[in-house]
Order: structure tokens, then C-alpha cells, then sequence
């Protein structure tokens, strides 16, 4: 076996402001071997990947390719080193050709030699069976070829190492099936490929052994057929299968009845397949899955954030047509981003002028908040939500991230919304404020506000939703009330294994 | 069917693709003129006249053709043209030698370009902004060189301004029975042989590739082992020297230096390069095509002279006619290939 070992990576450290993102961590990869690496967000994958492909440097550890131990200090390195990456989004020219993606910024003269190079990539484009020619132009191609091209990039320059982050993203049925042909064939050649995915299936089918990270720690190297997908799933989220089934009911999930506020029928969007939703009420429920499961996809189509495909929606039974956000808003709708940084403060501009912000927006600008009545709902929220900030006019990015979520939910709250939607409200943030948060969730629910909750961490959905829808591979997998809510149950679902 | 199976014919790139549409376009526009405007576009010289009026322009655009096409922009080259030529002009008239007149000018302009490649690639400044001070700047040069226009008197220089290529058998008969033949100025020939070096580079030199790697995507040109930095100083020190060149030809063309010579010829430039089939976002575009535009601009406003329509504002809106007019086309392509491809 020791004969066998390509890639040897032995506790790897890597520290990042106020986070532990790698702690000794260990990675081994053979000859002729799909490895899948799995992981929540969060759990290091992605990190450990740049430490191999030399966009970070390791704090401590050590990398040997083939026995022999080695740095790697950029991009450059790592391929000299025989490891090649292919990242999700697909990093070659679209406006060049096939070929010319294949050998640019490689070739060995000061003049280009177009047809050798057609001739050779040609050869390769065969021998991989990549349905493309040489001369096409790449953005001609599809996605899923734009990527077989990138590995056929690698395999030309003798890759023994390729890590293929996420290939499988924004590709369909067909394309996959494509795609793990290929790596098959590589694997026969005997090319070790390190596979990062969220898709499940796609794992069982293809990879020998998983390897497990959890908050930066290796949890374990497993072989594939050994390891059952319940098992996955929970050494992913992080507990045991005996620990959960021996977890006491906890407390009862009354199942919720009033009358239903929002209703959708076949709603889908750019993003999502179509699937059927609704909420009373006074209802908390929640969607829950793994990462890349469809979750957050689905409650933006409720909100109108992506492309609107079709679907018919309903509110307090009359029909209405949500196409952008704005059209959500004005039907009692909020919606507060999983994105704090990107979809949600601005951070430039000051508490108050975060806070009032949504407001503004369903307004419209010709009517303007005046400057203390926008004080005064300011002054309001900051007290309800208990802020810590130093006025009401500091800059929204100098806050910690707790207290820019609570801004962000001043912002909704202000606008009195019938249905709110949280998407990872607690997503790092401290304990207090989590506790703070989901109090607030259940204290609106008693208003009468419907509200769809959103997080990683299941006990914390489990405290404030009375209902739980569960995806999986972007599918509504299963819908948990009343008994059935508890973590072996969603655990069980959530992985797709029989539920009895 | 069949038989387009046995010899596999690849889609035209986009590069190719709208080359071919300028082409095209020029082609046929300089038909009608000469069917319905006859005149001057039924003697051959009219096409010459053409290519010695606009070598300088020609040479620019090429320059604006690298750059663009590298995703840049540089809109100081007809101030660094005009510098040029003012900075020659009072240098023969002192006396000077012609070689070294010749070498002050690619000096200048490659002081310019460096200094720009410098500034955008290493610094990593704004492109815009940089090539538009240093347009400020070079106007600036010019006017503290002289005011006044500057006759060219040096006794070299004007054999050499004198000196025509004649194209005997592309002359036409004149009324009194003699053969007049085709005349080409030297600009002329080098502004060929500018189109055809460049040319060369950007189809078949390393550097000249990256610049279309670059232009497509910078981020996968890094992390395909270009070296961006590097490939994005040289095509502005091309562009510079190229700008040199430029105003040596037009110096040659007009005899005389200028304050506010070649005023707005970066943006015919950049027209000529658009019309010609470079996208403004990058990694496409073709030299030879961005001849034909230059052509195909310079023809337009010889076709609205011809019209009749002298008053110089007929020119400026026939140009934006034009250019909306091709990117318009262009972009109308390009989508319809898109949807093309996703229907395959």
C-alpha cells in the first residue's frame, strides 16, 4: 500500500485571524484512487485544497508527492509538481480555441506553432474521448466540455494529482455521467483524483474512499463501500448515529394550524426545480439539507432574488405574481440573506440608514423618510434589539457581526412584514446573540408573523420551527412535524436512507 | 450533408466572424460609391489618396487593436502622434539629422508606452486614467514646443516627403491623353508593414496570444502560467511605439507641425478598431480587420463629401452613425451565435 501512496499530507496547520481553519490534519492519496473529500461549510476543504495548489501557505505539516517531500509556494509550484486543479468555475479563455486553451501559456518557443499544436491536442481530445475539436472555439462549447478540456489541460502536462473542486455544479444528468466516464479512464491510467463535492450520490458512484473534515479536524478515511450514507451524514454534521437515536423526543412539536398565509404550486426559479410550498400563519418552519442541498435556493424563488421560472403563488388566497424582490415586499414578504457581507448591510453607510433602508425601498424615493422620524424608528430598533453600537450613525462594518444581523433584522422589522424569511440568521455570530435571535423568532410567531428559518445547525431549527422541510440533491426530500421531529429522523432523511 | 461531413469545417471564431462582416461591409460600400458616385471612386488613385491620407491613422489603430484586444484602452496616442511630429519638425528645422529625427521619434513614443505599461501593469492604475494624462500631458508638450504651425524645411526631409511610389499600371488617362500613375507615399508602406508585423504577433507569437487569453480572462490567463503583468506592459509599449511611428508618417504626409494636429484621432482610432471587429471588453479582434475599418471610415467620409455635404458635421454624425450602426451588428451576432450554441 505504502508502494501505492501519491500524496502524502501530514498534519497540516493553517491559522486564520480568530480561526483554527486547519488542525493537523492528515491526507493520503494513491495511485489510480477517487478520493472524495466531504465536509460541511466551514469544515476545511476548501482550504486544504489551496494548501495543495499553493494559494495558501501551511502554518505547519508537510506535503510528500511520490515519497519525496516538497513546497509549494504558488499555482506554478503545485504543477510542477504534477497536481493539477480544475475549479468550479472554469478557469480557461473562452475566446480561444480548444488547442490553444490546451498549451497557452506553455509553450516552449517564442513562436507559436498553431498546427502542432491543433494536431497534438486533437490526439488527446480523442484518446480522452472529449466530444471536442481542436479548432472549436471554447466558448462555443458547453460547460461540461469546457471542463473536460481543463482536464485534458492537466493530463497533457502529466499531471499524477487532480483535484477537481466541485466539477459538477452547474452540470446536468448527462454531463456528470460524462465527466465521471472521463475520470474513470484517468483512473485506469492511473491518476489519483482528489473529488470535492456536496452532491452525495455522485460520491457513491464514483469515489473509492472518503475522507471526512469537521471544523478543520479530520474526522476519518473511510472506504467508500464500508461506509453507509446515514454514517456520512453524520460524521459530516458531526454526531454520532447511536448518540442520536439515543437522544430523549425533547419536547413536543405541536403541529400548527391557522390560516395559510403564503402558497406556492410548481414555483421555481434560474436556481431551483419546481416545488410546491406553504406557510400559516404564525408558522415557523424551516428547510433544511445539506450545503448545495437547494435550501437557500428555494426560499430566494419564494422571495423573487433569482429569475422567476414559473409557478403560480398565493397570498391569504389570492393570487399574485412575485418577479424581483421589490414585488415580494410589497406583499408583507422579507427576507434576510444568507450573505450578510455580500447580500445584505452596506457597510459604508450608518446603522440608521441600514435600518430604514427597506422601508425606503417600499415607499419608493419620491417620499422620502424625514431625517427624525428615520431617527426615531432607529433609536427604537437599536433598544428592542438591544445594538451595541456606539450612535445610531457609526458605520453599519465597524459592528460585529451579531449586531450587524440585528441591524439587517431591524431593517425587516421595521417594514412589518406578514412573513419573514431568515436565511443562517446565527451564522457566526456568538452564542448570546443566537439565543437572542431565535427568541425573537418565536416572540413574531406569536404576532401572527409566519417565518421560514434557515440554519446549518439542527438543534437550533429544531428549537423554533414546527415544521421542516428536508432537501436533498436540490429535491424536497421529505416534510418532518409533530413526532417525527427529532435529529436521528431529519438525520435519516436528510441522507436518504430508509426511514423507518 | 455528407459531404460537409468528410471535410470538418469549424465555425468561424468570433474574431474571424466579424473581421469577415467589416470586410464584407467595406467591400460592398465601396461598390455603390462607385456605381452611383462614380467620380474620383472610379480611378484607382481615389484608393490611394485613401491609404496616404490615413497611414498614421492606420499605424495608431493597429496599437489600439493590441491593447484592446488585451481588454486596455489608450487614448493618448494622437496627442503622443502630434508631440511627435511637433518634436521632428523643430528638430530638422534646427538643423538636424534625418536619421536621428527618425529615432527621436520612436524614442518618444516608446518613452510613452513604457511609462504607461509601467503605471497601468505594475502600479496597477486605472488605464483610462493614465493614458488620458498622459494625453493631457503630451498636448501640453506640443503647445510648449510651439504655438505657431512649424513648416518642415530641412533639405533631407523633403526629398524624402517627395518621394512616391508610382503604380504605373493602376493610373488612369488623364483629359490630355497622358498616363497619370498611381502614386503611394512611403507612409504608405509602412503602414502595410506595420499592419503585417503586428499582424504576425498576434497570430503567431507567444505574446501576442496572451494578449488574447488575457483579454478573454485575466484570472484564467494567470492561472494558465501567463505572465499578465508582463504581457500587459508590452502591448502599451507597443502601442506607444506604434503611436511614434505614427507621427513620423504623418509628419512625412503633411510637412508641417501643428498644435492641434491629428486632434481626435484616438477616437477614430478606437472607432476603427471597433468597426474593424475588437471588442471593447477584450479578446476579440483582428489587425487586419481593423484595416479594413480604418478604410471603411475614412471611405464613409469621403462618400459624404462626395454627397455634397461638406459642412464638417455630416462627417461626425455619419461616424457615430457608423459605429452605432457595428456594434450594433456585433453585438446582435454574437447573441445570436449564443443562442445558437445553446440550442445545439
Amino acid at each position: 500500500m505504502e508502494e501505492n501512496c501519491l500524496l502524502k499530507l501530514r498534519g497540516i496547520d493553517k491559522l486564520f485571524p480568530g480561526v483554527h481553519a486547519l488542525n493537523n490534519v492528515d491526507f493520503t492519496l494513491r495511485k489510480g484512487e477517487i478520493h472524495a473529500l466531504m465536509g460541511e461549510n466551514g469544515a476545511g476543504k476548501s482550504t486544504l485544497i489551496k494548501i495543495l495548489t499553493g494559494v495558501y501557505s501551511m502554518d505547519a505539516g508537510s506535503i510528500l508527492v511520490e515519497g519525496k517531500d516538497v513546497h509549494i509556494n504558488s499555482p506554478q509550484d503545485a504543477q510542477n509538481n504534477g497536481i493539477s486543479t480544475v475549479y468550479q468555475e472554469i478557469t480557461l479563455c473562452p475566446n480561444l480555441t480548444v488547442a490553444e486553451n490546451m498549451f497557452i501559456g506553455r509553450e516552449d518557443n517564442l513562436w507559436v506553432k498553431q498546427k502542432s499544436y491543433e494536431k497534438r491536442a486533437e490526439e488527446i481530445l480523442n484518446s480522452l474521448q472529449i466530444p471536442a475539436r481542436a479548432r472549436q472555439q471554447l466558448g462555443n462549447c458547453s460547460l461540461a466540455v469546457q471542463q473536460m478540456v481543463a482536464i485534458a489541460r492537466a493530463v497533457d502536462m502529466q499531471c499524477k494529482v487532480l483535484i477537481l473542486d466541485e466539477p459538477t455544479s452547474s452540470l446536468d444528468d448527462k454531463e456528470v455521467n460524462m465527466l465521471f466516464g472521463l475520470m474513470r479512464d484517468l483512473k485506469s491510467r492511473g491518476v489519483g483524483i482528489i473529488f470535492v463535492t456536496h452532491f452525495l450520490e455522485q460520491v457513491y458512484e464514483v469515489s473509492d474512499r472518503i475522507t471526512v473534515l469537521r471544523n478543520g479536524e479530520l474526522v476519518g478515511e473511510f472506504l467508500t463501500e464500508e461506509l453507509p450514507q446515514v454514517q456520512l451524514v453524520a460524521k459530516m454534521i458531526g454526531k454520532e448515529l447511536d448518540e442520536l437515536n439515543n437522544l430523549s423526543e425533547g419536547e413536543e412539536h405541536k403541529e400548527h394550524t391557522g390560516e395559510v398565509f403564503y402558497e406556492a404550486k410548481g414555483l421555481s426559479s434560474s436556481e431551483t426545480l419546481p416545488f410546491d410550498f406553504s406557510i400559516k400563519k404564525g408558522e415557523v418552519n424551516g428547510f433544511t439539507g445539506l450545503l448545495g442541498s437547494g435550501r437557500s435556493e428555494s426560499v430566494r424563488a419564494i422571495f423573487g432574488a433569482d429569475k422567476v421560472g414559473g409557478g403560480t403563488v398565493k397570498i391569504k388566497g389570492k393570487t399574485v405574481k412575485i418577479n424581483k424582490p421589490v414585488d415580494a415586499m410589497k406583499n408583507g414578504i422579507g427576507y434576510l440573506a444568507e450573505d450578510r457581507k455580500r447580500d445584505g448591510i452596506i457597510a459604508d453607510l450608518s446603522v440608521r440608514e441600514n435600518i430604514i433602508l427597506a422601508l425606503q425601498v417600499m415607499n419608493g424615493f419620491f417620499k422620502p423618510i424625514s431625517r427624525s422620524e428615520s431617527e426615531a424608528f432607529a433609536d427604537e430598533y437599536i433598544k428592542a434589539l438591544n445594538i451595541k453600537t456606539a450612535s445610531r450613525e457609526t458605520p453599519v462594518g465597524s459592528l460585529s457581526g451579531g449586531n450587524q444581523q440585528k441591524v439587517i433584522l431591524a431593517r425587516w422589522l421595521l417594514t412589518h412584514p406578514d412573513y419573514l424569511i431568515l436565511d443562517e440568521p446565527t451564522r457566526g455570530i456568538d452564542v448570546g446573540t443566537k439565543l437572542e435571535i431565535q427568541k425573537l423568532v418565536l416572540k413574531l410567531a406569536e404576532e401572527d408573523v409566519s417565518v421560514t428559518f434557515i440554519s446549518s445547525e439542527i438543534e437550533e431549527m429544531l428549537r423554533t420551527c414546527s415544521r421542516l422541510i428536508v432537501m436533498r440533491d436540490r429535491h424536497i426530500v421529505g416534510e418532518l412535524k409533530g413526532n417525527d421531529l427529532n435529529q436521528a429522523q431529519v438525520m435519516k432523511t436528510i441522507a436518504g436512507g430508509e426511514s423507518s | 450533408m455528407k459531404k460537409s461531413n468528410d471535410i470538418r469545417r469549424e465555425p468561424l471564431t468570433d474574431t474571424l466572424l466579424l473581421m469577415t462582416i467589416t470586410i464584407c461591409i467595406f467591400l460592398v460600400m465601396y461598390l455603390l460609391a462607385m456605381i452611383f458616385l462614380q467620380g474620383g471612386f472610379l480611378h484607382s488613385q481615389q484608393l490611394f489618396d485613401l491609404l496616404n491620407d490615413n497611414a498614421s491613422l492606420i499605424i495608431v489603430s493597429c496599437g489600439l487593436t493590441i491593447v484592446m484586444i488585451g481588454g486596455g484602452i489608450d487614448i493618448s496616442v494622437g496627442a503622443v502622434t502630434s508631440l511627435v511630429v511637433m518634436s521632428c519638425v523643430i528638430y530638422l528645422n534646427k538643423g538636424g539629422n534625418l536619421f536621428v529625427s527618425i529615432l527621436l521619434a520612436l524614442g518618444i513614443g516608446l518613452a510613452f508606452g513604457l511609462v504607461h505599461g509601467f503605471l497601468i501593469s505594475y502600479l496597477e492604475i486605472q488605464p483610462f486614467i493614465v493614458t488620458l494624462a498622459g494625453m493631457f500631458f503630451a498636448r501640453g508638450m506640443t503647445t510648449i514646443l510651439s504655438v505657431d504651425p512649424q513648416k518642415a524645411t530641412h533639405e533631407g526631409f523633403l526629398k524624402l516627403q517627395e518621394a512616391k511610389i508610382e503604380i504605373p499600371w493602376l493610373g488612369y488617362t488623364a483629359k490630355n491623353g497622358n498616363m497619370i500613375p498611381a502614386r503611394m507615399e512611403i507612409g504608405v508602406v509602412v503602414a502595410l508593414t506595420c499592419v503585417i508585423l503586428v499582424f504576425i504577433l498576434l497570430k503567431y507569437i507567444r505574446v501576442g496570444r496572451g494578449f488574447y487569453a488575457m483579454g478573454g480572462n485575466q484570472t484564467s490567463s494567470l492561472m494558465l502560467g501567463i505572465n499578465v503583468k508582463r504581457t500587459r506592459f508590452i502591448s502599451y509599449v507597443l502601442s506607444g511605439l506604434l503611436s511614434g511611428i505614427s507621427g513620423y508618417v504623418f509628419l512625412m504626409h503633411t510637412g508641417a507641425g501643428n498644435a492641434t494636429n491629428a486632434a481626435g484621432m484616438e477616437m477614430n482610432a478606437i472607432a476603427s478598431s471597433i468597426i474593424g471587429g475588437t471588442l471593447l471588453t477584450g479578446g476579440v479582434g483582428n489587425v487586419i480587420g481593423t484595416f479594413f475599418g480604418t478604410l471603411t471610415l475614412t471611405t464613409i467620409k469621403k462618400i459624404v463629401v462626395s454627397s455634397g455635404l461638406n459642412d464638417p458635421w455630416w462627417q461626425s454624425i455619419t461616424t457615430g452613425g457608423m459605429l452605432c450602426f457595428f456594434i450594433l451588428l456585433q453585438s446582435v451576432v454574437l447573441r445570436q451565435r449564443e443562442k445558437n450554441k445553446k440550442t445545439n
